[in-house]
């Protein structure tokens, strides 16, 4: 298939997907009437049909995703996830947060991947601010991104291992993404929700020695992922299991806006890196993963090749990395150093103000978004010109991606269904903002 | 009728009972002290594969970890849901637990076959009789009985449990079960044709001594049934076994990951910790039926053979052991197989398999009684051979034609 650049007509795929919702896809019940069928063993129309409950607490859905799926024997007919198990309102928390306290908040929306959203909230306040980062804060951001989404991805091996039933490969994702945490560890002083990309640049310099870990790192992960395309890619079993499971057409993928490997799975490649760059990655080269049969295996396929593209741009970023300054020295955005604050009342004062009252942020609106692991992750903020944002709205990847599953999952058998979900690969803490 | 071919039965019938007793009591013991170490053995192998540590607080290494689990399961409180069927409920543990021990009894786990006295019997207590518990005449088919009956357990606790996952588990069981019951029969029935007896005892002796001439040494090749009987049943005696154990990558009866738990699901404490028991008991009477049937079951190699019972016992443990380690490695390997694709591996390949291998076997077994000439043989083997191309070229055909049918009605349907 060759791969176009030029919008597909959506309006096609959409009339498609409506049509699939009214009489295929989507359950459209209510919680009552899901209710009573479920108590009403004998419904009059169709005592065949069974609804079954999965999730919100069952072994693979991802935490707590529910999904209500009208079975005919092991067969999904119709289904429809239910959301909201996780919500703690961290969009409207966002709006008391100070701008430089954002960053502590939105980092546990995306647990797997923290550095995405921190950037994308960085960059939309720095667009507010109209500052522009240093160049090495830039190329630490690219840095911390890729291997956050190589940490990521591996996390996905391990979870689609264990949905299908490759019990080892859940304990060999881990181990290796354990070796991503621990750079990070030494880099943030967190192994997850690091605030460390912040308004401004990143919160510190990376440590001595830091080359030399990541070197090792890269030395590491290539066999492992052979080992990996031992295990599952060319497992007879695996294959069986993920190809032609959860098909979607580019078309319907665009109507349903879906993003990140679940569109590219479908052959339109449509990389937010590439297409519309961001940081500094026109200046690095890496290519575009994208599938054929927009199936599981293909979403599985482009996120294990997506690991070795990250790792082909953290190389080059080694040798790019520029030397300099890490954060904007912006008075107003910047705190002082911390000898200054030994020697000088104002400055002592100036850091008490910033990080008490927040730095004032002019009025105005932003979008700013990235690619994270999982698809578009955008940032919209309002700010009505003080130092908290008027508000904040998260275009949450996994959240929009959800929406996509009743339509893969029809006519699936329920083994499929755990594939799906696990192939969607949400992140219920980003769904549930 | 005769109750069992044991020396046993000719002496007197109070020592008789009494020996009997404890060969029952032994057995019995031994299974619960092999499923306890089946655990942990099976726990401490899968964490080398993964890179952990496993059990290793409960006594040395962890030794008693599933003792330890046992009890906290004994003393937890047992739910029954308000939905079910009681009666059926608290029956199916059972149903699948008393088969599991039954089966054990028709296996030889020792005495020696390669001494003066090649039959296995040992004495105890002056009395002479065989190292297992009963060597009924009908043999393997009360095997086949057992695992048969229990299905009933796995079954019935699916469905008496009222609740959705387990009952979805338990037709998956029965479905499963029931297609690779055929797949294992079939296997066995070609050891059959070869060994002409039920009896596990009788296909023991039959297995000792020296093989066929191997480069003109005889001493080199065993005796067992895996070389006349041949690779393809024994390969599908523990694909269909491992299926029948619901042992992974045929775990779709439980499939944590998709039904929860499957049958077990609404089970808790001591009924769930049986379901286990009998789980772990049948993958080891699994290997030891296995070890019988092909492996020659207490007989070592030829090479190797000094005299006493134990050695008998010593080589059916390291063969069982090996079944065991092999449970483990496909366990800590393979993915799960889905539904349908189950039982296409049942149904188009594992039993066309067995059973035309079988055909091969009766058609060697024939020639060799009528004594065929090579001519004969060649002649025959080729016209046969034609048939069954000719047979699977039609069914290919058909299938292709069923499956473009189908196919097309899809597209109508969904445009």
């Amino acid at each position: 298939m060759t791969i176009t650049d030029e919008t597909p007509e959506t309006i096609d795929g959409a009339a498609r997907v409506r049509q699939r919702g009214e009489d295929a896809a989507v359950l459209r019940l209510s919680e009552a009437q899901a209710a009573a069928i479920g108590t009403d063993a004998t419904t009059p129309d169709d005592d065949e049909r069974v609804l079954l409950n999965m999730g919100p607490s069952h072994p693979s859905t991802h935490g707590v995703l529910r999904l209500m799926l009208e079975m005919e024997g092991e067969t999904v007919i119709r289904s429809k996830p239910v959301v909201g198990y996780l919500h703690t309102g961290m969009e409207k928390q966002a709006e008391q947060l100070t701008f430089l306290q954002g960053c502590t908040n939105v980092t546990r929306m995306d647990y797997a991947s923290p550095f995405f959203t921190e950037l994308a909230f960085s960059l939309a306040t720095e667009k507010l601010l109209d500052i522009s980062v240093p160049e090495r804060a830039v190329w630490i951001r690219m840095l911390m991104s890729e291997l956050n989404r190589i940490s990521s991805h591996l996390l996905f091996m391990a979870t689609n291992g264990m949905d299908l039933g490759a019990v080892s490969m859940m304990i060999y994702g881990w181990r290796e993404r354990e070796e991503v945490l621990r750079f990070f560890e030494k880099v943030t002083g967190l192994r997850m929700n690091h605030n460390y990309i912040r308004p401004g640049g990143v919160a510190a310099d990376l440590p001595d020695g830091w080359k030399g870990e990541i070197e090792a790192l890269l030395e590491l992960l290539p066999p492992r992922l052979e080992e990996y395309d031992v295990l599952m890619t060319g497992q007879p079993i695996w294959r069986e299991r993920l190809q032609g499971v959860g098909t979607l057409n580019t078309d319907e993928a665009l109507a349903l806006s879906a993003t990140g490997p679940i569109l590219r799975s479908t052959g339109y490649a449509w990389d937010l890196r590439r297409d519309q760059p961001y940081l500094a990655y026109d200046e690095v080269d890496f290519d575009v993963i994208v599938g054929t049969y927009g199936d599981c295996y293909d979403r599985y396929a482009i996120r294990l090749n997506e690991i070795r593209e990250s790792m082909r741009i953290v190389e080059q970023i080694l040798d790019k990395m520029p030397s300099g300054d890490y954060r904007v020295q912006d008075k107003k955005v910047t705190p002082p150093p911390r000898i200054r604050i030994d020697q000088s009342m104002e400055a002592l004062i100036h850091h008490f103000k910033i990080f008490t009252e927040g730095f004032k942020v002019p009025e105005g609106e932003a979008y700013a978004c990235v690619e994270s692991p999982r698809g578009e992750l955008g940032i919209y903020m309002v700010s009505d010109g003080s130092s908290t944002p008027y508000r904040m709205h998260v275009r949450g990847p996994s959240f929009i991606n959800v929406q996509a599953m009743p339509h893969l999952m029809r006519d699936s058998l329920i083994a499929d269904v755990v594939a799906i979900i696990s192939s969607v690969d949400p992140i219920m803490g980003e769904v549930d903002r | 009728m005769m109750f069992a071919q044991d020396p046993l039965y000719a002496g007197d019938w109070l020592g008789d009972a009494l020996i009997t007793g404890l060969k029952v009591l032994v057995a019995f013991a031994f299974l619960l002290v092999a499923v306890m170490l089946n655990i942990w053995f099976l726990r401490k192998v899968i964490s080398d594969f993964q890179n952990r540590i496993g059990p290793n607080t409960a006594g040395r290494w962890g030794i008693l970890q599933s003792l330890a689990d046992g009890i906290k399961l004994f003393f937890k409180e047992d739910l029954i849901p308000d939905n079910s069927d009681r009666f059926a409920f608290k029956l199916a543990p059972y149903l699948s637990l008393v088969p599991a021990f039954l089966v054990f009894a028709i296996i030889p786990i020792g005495g020696d076959f390669n001494g003066d006295n090649g039959d296995g019997v040992v004495s105890i207590f002056g009395h002479d009789t065989l190292l297992q518990v009963a060597d009924p005449p009908v043999g393997v088919l009360w095997f086949l009985a057992m695992s048969s009956l229990a299905i009933y357990g796995v079954m019935l606790a699916g469905w008496s449990s009222g609740s959705k996952y387990p009952l979805i588990g338990s037709v998956r069981a029965s479905a499963q079960m029931v297609s690779y019951e055929a797949a294992l029969g079939l296997a066995l029935a070609s050891v059959l044709l070869v060994s002409g007896t039920l009896s596990t005892h009788a296909m023991v002796i039959d297995q000792s001594g020296e093989g066929p001439a191997f480069f003109g040494n005889e001493n080199i090749l065993p005796a067992w049934y895996l070389l006349p009987v041949g690779i393809v049943p024994f390969v599908v005696f523990i694909i269909a076994g491992t299926a029948e154990l619901n042992h992974p990558p045929f775990d779709l009866v439980e499939a944590e990951q998709e039904i929860v738990g499957g049958f077990h699901t609404e089970y808790s404490s001591i009924r769930f910790a049986l379901f286990f028991l009998a789980e772990f008991m049948n993958q080891i009477t699994m290997g030891a039926l296995l070890v019988t049937l092909f492996l020659g079951g207490p007989n070592g190699p030829a090479f190797f053979f000094p005299e006493g019972w134990w050695i008998g016992v010593f080589w059916f443990f390291v063969k069982l052991m090996g079944f065991l380690f092999l449970l483990v490695w496909v366990r800590a390997t393979l993915p799960r197989f889905r539904y349908d694709q189950l039982m296409d591996f049942g149904w188009k390949l594992l039993i066309p398999l067995s059973l035309g291998w079988f055909i091969l076997l009766a058609f060697i077994q024939i020639g060799r009684d009528e004594d065929w000439s090579t001519a004969q043989f060649v002649g025959l083997g080729v016209g046969l051979a034609a048939a069954f191309v000719a047979l699977a070229g039609m069914l290919t055909l058909a299938i292709r034609n069923a499956r473009n049918e189908r196919i097309e009605e899809m597209e109508d349907a969904h445009g």
